[in-house]
This record gives C-alpha cells, structure tokens and sequence, in this order.
C-alpha cells in the first residue's frame, strides 16, 4: 500500500510563524495544493520545500504572493534554459570531437 | 583578515541614514537572495556579506563601534578594554552568548564577538543557510544503469540515487544537506555536478550513441553478418549488399538509457567505413581489374 505523507497547516503556520489566510492567497494563485483529511486542512509532503522557498521570499524579501507568483514562472524558465544549455553544450562538445 | 567597508557592500556612504541602510539592504537582499539565484556562489557569497553589513550598519550601537575603530578594528577591542578601566576601573564588558558566528567573516567575529554586548539579538532574521556545491565524477558506463553510492560531505555520508541516462553537466539537489541555517532558519542545500568520463569508444549525443565500424570491402559488396559491441553487450548485424561508405544505421533501443525513464533507450548509430585492401597479389590485382573491365 502506498502512503503519503501530509503536513497539518495549522502547524505550518505556527512553526513557520506565517498567517494563514496567506497560505490561502498562495491557493488561489494556483502555488500551492491543500488537502483535506480528516477534516483537517494539510498540504503534501512533497509540496513542503516549494511552500518553505515561498514563505522565505515572503518574510525575508517582503515579496506578495503575485510576485512569488511571477517569480515561480521565471525560476522555471532559468532551469529549463539551464538544462537546455547543458544539452546544447554536450552535442556541441559531439559535434567538436567529430572533427 | 582584511577590513571590510560594510557601507561600500551596501554602495552607502558613511552619512546613510536608517531609512538608507534599510532600503539598500532589501534591494540587494532581493537581488542576490540564495532562492533567486540557485546555483550561483558568487551571489550566495555575496548575499552573506550584505546580510553581515545590515547586521552592523543597522544595529546603532554596532554601527557607532564600527566607525569608531573602521581600519583599526585590529585593535578595536584593546581600546574598548582601556576604556572600560578608565571609565569603571575594572575590565571589559563579558562577551557571551551562544550565537552561532561560522555564517560570519572573520572581520565581523574579530570586531563584534560571538556576540556583540550591544543588542546583538536585536533583529534576528532567519536565513537559509549555504548551498554547498560538489562535483561528482563518473564513467559513462556508471551511469548506463541507476545505481546508489554513497559520498561523505562535511564528514556525513550520503546516499544518493543516481538514476541512469544522467547527463554531463546535469546538476541534482539534495535538500537540506548544505550549509547550516543562520538563527535557525532551514539548512541549504546540497548541488551536485556530474562529470562524465566517456571511457568507450562510443560518442554520446543525448539519448544516442555513435560509432564507426570499420567493414572490409568484400563485405560491403556482398553483404554479410557482422558483430557490433553495444553497452548491453554483443549485437549481431547484418550488413545488406551494396553498402556504401560513410552510410549511417540506426540500431533502435540501443542507445543510452532515458533519464528517468525506466525501460525508455535511445538508439545506437553506426557509421561504416569501408576499408579497402591493401597488399594485394597478382591474382587479385587480376581479378580488380577483369572486374573494372566487365
């Protein structure tokens, strides 16, 4: 049987000392997932680095969630380009030793 | 230890007010922030010292000693002893506290303490610690199937999954294994290079593989079977008559494996080459040029 781990909100919030109404504004911004089990609200294991990164923008960098947001989109189009230039680099290193 | 102008980190002067100093702090802190620039040691580096100069501009007490002593900071704490005596007759202020300086320069422990006596604990953000980067090298072969091994970083071992198909220059991130969070803010992370050492005589470009054979020319004009070593091993060929140099065939499936695409290959591509004989005898001579004539 597979199991998942989940992480209570609430405790999130009281351990990250963050609101919860912007957790919320996280959610409709499409950032994050919550989930409910058992009546209680939780987020996914594998969602707690992402949702970390974003509450150290938010408290250290003053930085709203439209912000996070836009820099979500860029910090995906820089590691897409990254892996796309080591792609490059590699066939170009193929092509260069084919000489 | 060299003197480091905390004002010049900010780009302030030394007539910035609170207002400056907190402004130029939070625009630099947003540029060179470690979660804006992954992978990038020079910003880490960088933001660590930004964080340092707004932990002493901001802090008055902190500020005052520093411009104070500024270049003679090597003696800062001697003066602050003569002082004291003068003043109250017995030595200086205890220096105590548990705070952890290692995120700081030497200058700044030299100056301040482990912990400064004045107030030190004043503003305490939390901050992600260090992103520590590693370069890991392999053989082309080692990363033909996913396999565990283990490293040892800052004397911890590590296990770690390298899946098969991983790329030269690919980078991997295990979470929370770099540098220790300032004031309990989460542990950095840990990057991981791949340098892979082809140590074939097969090329790779991404998925597929290349090589040459070499094919006699009999072969090539008549066809035949040959055998072709692949990474999974011996592969039989059957080479069609007529083969032309320089053709290029494509062995499906043969090639390298799909990163994190379990059971998914690449393709083999193969290059004849087709090598005429030498040394030949009169016979054969004879029998080329019979051949030229028909």
């Amino acid at each position: 049987m597979q199991t998942e781990n989940m992480i209570v909100l609430d405790e999130f919030c009281s351990n990250h000392e963050v609101e919860i109404s912007f957790i919320r504004s996280l959610e409709e911004y499409g950032l994050i997932e919550t989930i409910i089990v058992n009546k209680t609200v939780c987020v996914r294991g594998n969602e707690l680095s992402k949702l970390e990164q974003i509450v150290r923008l938010h408290q250290e960098l003053n930085i709203n969630p439209e912000g996070i947001d836009a820099i979500n989109i860029l910090l995906k189009r820089i590691e897409s380009m990254q892996n796309e230039i080591t792609a490059l680099r590699n066939k170009l290193d193929f092509y260069q030793k084919d000489q | 230890m060299d003197f480091i102008d905390y004002y010049k980190v900010l780009g302030l002067d030394k007539n910035a007010t609170q207002e400056d100093i907190k402004k130029a702090y939070r625009k630099l802190a947003r540029k060179l922030h470690p979660d804006l620039n992954p992978n990038d040691k020079e910003a880490h580096k960088k933001f660590q010292q930004v964080n340092e100069a707004n932990e002493v501009l901001s802090d008055p007490e902190k500020r005052k000693k520093y411009d104070q002593y500024g270049k003679d900071w090597q003696h800062a704490e001697q003066f602050e002893q003569a002082r004291q005596s003068q003043q109250q007759g017995f030595g200086r202020e205890p220096f105590s506290g548990d705070f952890d300086s290692s995120d700081f320069s030497d200058f700044f422990t030299s100056m301040f303490g482990n912990k400064g006596g004045s107030g030190f604990r004043q503003r305490q953000t939390k901050f992600r610690g260090e992103d520590y980067h590693a370069e890991l090298k392999l053989n082309l072969t080692d990363v033909y199937k996913t396999h565990q091994q283990v490293l040892t970083v800052n004397n911890k071992n590590i296990r770690i999954t390298i899946p098969a198909g991983v790329e030269n220059g690919q980078q991997i991130k295990i979470k929370g294994h770099g540098g220790p969070g300032i004031n309990g803010g989460p542990n950095g992370d840990l990057y991981i290079s791949f340098h892979i050492i082809n140590n074939t005589k097969l090329r790779r470009d991404g998925n597929d593989l290349h090589t040459t054979v070499d094919l006699d020319l009999y072969t090539a004009v008549l066809g035949g079977e040959i055998v072709i070593d692949t990474l999974d091993g011996k592969v039989k060929l059957n080479v069609k008559p007529e083969t032309q140099n320089g053709i290029k065939i494509k062995l499906k499936g043969k090639g390298f494996p799909v990163y994190k695409k379990e059971g998914e290959f690449g393709d083999m591509v193969i290059t004849f080459q087709i090598k005429i004989p030498t040394n030949l005898t009169d016979k054969q001579k004879e029998l080329f040029e019979q051949l030229s004539k028909s």
